[in-house]
């Protein structure tokens, strides 16, 4: 997995609240039994005005030119600006494999569904929390400032905005060592094996059923 | 200290906790299919990596195999679509190479992950289970903490037999009182997601308890566990009770001789202790519940049958107007007409919510000597397991269902998510005993109502949404004493 230290991008508004997975990334193209080449169909129902398939020439297809994507002053961008409960829906890691797929390094809502959550922290993407009075500081000024970057800085914790004002955000201290130093999840669980076999052993004497 | 069945079974798998509030949890069982598994199984190859406990995993293909009785008659090489194809065929190697026990497309015991776990007592009180897919939370209503992950915990629990949680929050959802007549375990759940929102449940487990609950079968508890990820809740539970120790019992998985006595014992103890503390409780009266119908592109937007649609005129919230006014239009409906005044096209009776035997009985009562409506293009009743399927035939209500002009399927996930080739047309409006009404969910442009199965059966007859509680149904003999199979 990439490491995520600090991250400088272009960022490109998403003003709708409850965006599913479905709309980030449309079931068929869930049929893949790899884990790259999602990003051509990230959004796709509404970055394209056909229906999209697998295997098709996505270069080739007709683009909605009034979804965001697709402005061209956005194109480009690595950082996602969203409303409520972004990633809402399946359990799909698909959503961020194409997310990622696309280029975007972090997405800033002001919340997200737990899954989804949890998944971008697994594939090197920051979900980053603000606040709503925040969040329509930063949906106005991408919208009205052309070229319009965020600098994040993951070990600060701290966003800074082209005025030079910065604004700081959580992130839990075991997920930002994991994404910061790029580690990879089952690595780190099994530096704990002593605990889990004997975890295991204890489980077999209380519920023997379990072990055939 | 008093516990919450969702804290005993969160402490009874804690092997490690760390310093910043994470825990490493045990996890007892998982299930596998094959859209969320070939990238977890790649990922063990690229890292030299064995499954650690083979027999903690099952697999079944669902998600993508065809239902048509023509393609399955052909087994694995009837698959007309090549992805599913590839997909399917993927899940038979892995769990050739890795040796991981499945039931494939061609075993009278494949269906639905979520339907095959419970009916093959593989599902049980007490355990920690997880499944690459969200609905995982139907295993709940045996009280066991059960949640989906995504692809890279797949492969992580193969490796580990572990995940890095968080515990959640403590939620009672209390039903009190008794269903009416014609109102399912369907309608309490799509009621409680009216009530408390998609996101309400954010965060937190939730425990469904009070007596309607209590009095639901096992498999109308799995339908209100199914959807508690459509109230924001990756768990959903019920405790332990003598109807849970029942349907386990003696099936092929389930503890057997002393084993059974004492599982029996550890059991009794799963439910919340009398005193326990919940963050948050919500309560509904059974007989407030009326038959639920979705009538917009969230499972939040709900009405009974007898209501009309909702006018964003009346709604002070701008993201909320928005929302019901993109609905609107998506579903192109009219603000304030019925309900009941929505024409179906299509009827889709299945889905992990949906699909065991009692829910075959509920639609085959109401569409026993009745028709499907010329106007409705297709009604399809697609079992959720070969052994429901078996057992479906068994009882005649096959018949029934093609008498009356519905099309009986094979098992598997189907227009619930239409990934095969069961799916709407742009504009369809369909009648869905599935959990997800999403914008394109079954098919681009398709516009999803859920519902129970009487009433989808019924909006099938009527050729729009019918109260199923002013209509006659005909008892059939396998449901008098409750039939909980
Ligand atoms: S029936 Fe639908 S919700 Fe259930 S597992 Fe299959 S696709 Fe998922």
């Amino acid at each position: 997995m990439d490491a995520f230290t600090q991250h400088k991008g272009l960022v490109v508004p998403l003003d709708r609240a409850n965006v599913d997975t479905d709309a980030i990334i449309p079931k068929q193209f869930l049929k893949s039994i790899k884990r790259s080449g999602f990003g051509p169909n990230l959004f796709d129902e509404w970055r394209y005005l056909d229906h999209g398939e697998p295997g098709m020439d996505n270069s080739k297809r007709p683009l909605n030119p009034d979804f965001v994507l697709n402005f061209p002053r956005y194109e480009g961008a690595s950082v996602l600006l969203a409303r409520e409960n972004f990633g809402c829906g399946s359990s799909r890691e698909h959503a961020p494999w194409a997310l990622e797929d696309y280029g975007f390094k972090a997405v800033i809502a002001p919340s997200y569904a737990d899954i989804f959550f949890n998944n971008c922290f697994k594939n090197g993407i920051l979900p980053i929390v603000l606040d709503n009075q925040t969040m329509d500081v930063l949906f106005a000024e991408a919208e009205s400032q052309e070229g319009y970057q965020l600098s994040i800085d993951l070990d600060s914790q701290t966003i800074t905005r082209p005025n030079g004002e910065t604004i700081s955000f959580d992130v839990e201290p075991d997920r930002k060592h994991s994404l910061y130093n790029g580690l990879d999840d089952i690595g780190i669980t099994l530096q704990q094996e002593a605990s889990i076999t004997e975890y295991e052993a204890a489980r077999k004497q209380r519920a023997p059923w379990l072990f055939g | 200290m008093a516990k919450t069945l969702y804290d005993k079974l969160w402490d009874d798998h804690l092997v490690a906790e760390n310093s910043d509030g994470s825990a490493l949890i045990y996890i007892d069982r998982q299930l596998l299919h094959e859209v969320t598994s070939p990238q977890a199984f790649e990922g063990l190859k690229i890292a030299g990596r064995q499954p650690r406990r083979l027999e903690a995993n099952l697999a079944t293909p669902d998600h993508n195999v065809p239902t048509t009785n023509k393609e399955r008659q052909q087994g694995i090489d009837g698959i007309e679509d090549p992805i599913s194809l590839i997909q399917v065929k993927t899940l038979d190697e892995n769990c050739d190479e890795f040796g991981v026990t499945q039931f494939n497309i061609d075993d009278i015991r494949q269906g639905i992950v979520h339907v095959v776990g419970p009916e093959q007592g593989y599902t049980l009180p007490g355990l920690t289970m997880v499944c690459g897919d969200s609905h995982t939370a139907t295993h709940g209503a045996f009280g066991a903490m059960a949640f989906g992950v995504g692809t890279s915990e797949v492969e992580h629990v193969l490796a580990t037999q572990c995940l890095r949680q968080k515990k959640m929050k403590n939620m009672l959802v209390k039903v009190d009182g008794n269903l009416g007549y014609g109102v399912t375990a369907k309608d309490v759940v799509l009621a409680v997601i009216g009530e408390i929102g998609t996101a309400g449940g954010n965060g937190h487990a939730i425990e469904f308890a009070g007596t309607a609950i209590e009095s639901l079968s096992m498999e109308g508890r799995m339908t209100i566990c199914n959807m508690a990820i459509e109230a924001g809740a990756r768990v959903g539970l019920v405790a332990v009770d003598d109807k849970t120790i029942e349907y386990v019992k003696g099936r092929p998985f389930a503890p057997q001789g002393e084993h059974w006595d004492l599982a029996v014992k550890a059991w009794n103890d799963l439910h919340s202790d009398a005193d326990a503390h919940f963050d948050t409780v919500v309560e509904l009266k059974a007989e407030d519940i009326a038959p639920q119908v979705t009538w917009g592109t969230s499972p939040e937007m709900v009405k009974p049958v007898t209501g009309t649609i909702p006018n964003p005129a009346h709604e002070d919230n701008p993201v909320k107007k928005e929302g019901i006014e993109r609905a609107l239009e998506y579903m192109d409906l009219k603000a304030d007409s019925a309900i009941s005044s929505i024409p179906v096209d299509k009827v889709f009776i299945g889905s992990c919510t949906n699909s065991r035997i009692e829910d075959m009985r509920e639609a085959a009562e109401v569409a026993k000597g009745r028709k499907v409506a010329a106007s409705v293009k297709l009604a399809m009743v697609v079992p959720g397991s070969g052994l429901v399927k078996e057992q479906a035939e068994a009882e005649g209500l096959d018949k029934i269902f093609v008498d009356a002009g519905f099309e009986w399927r094979e098992p598997g996930c189907s227009m619930c998510l239409a990934m095969n080739a069961d799916r709407l047309e742009s504009g369809e409006h369909c009648a869905s005993t599935s959990n997800r009404n999403f914008e394109g969910r079954q098919g681009q442009g398709g516009r999803t109502h859920l519902v129970s199965p009487a009433m989808a059966a019924a909006a099938a007859v009527y050729g729009h949404f019918t109260d199923v509680r002013d209509i006659e149904i005909s008892r059939l003999s396998s449901t008098e004493n409750g039939g909980d199979a």
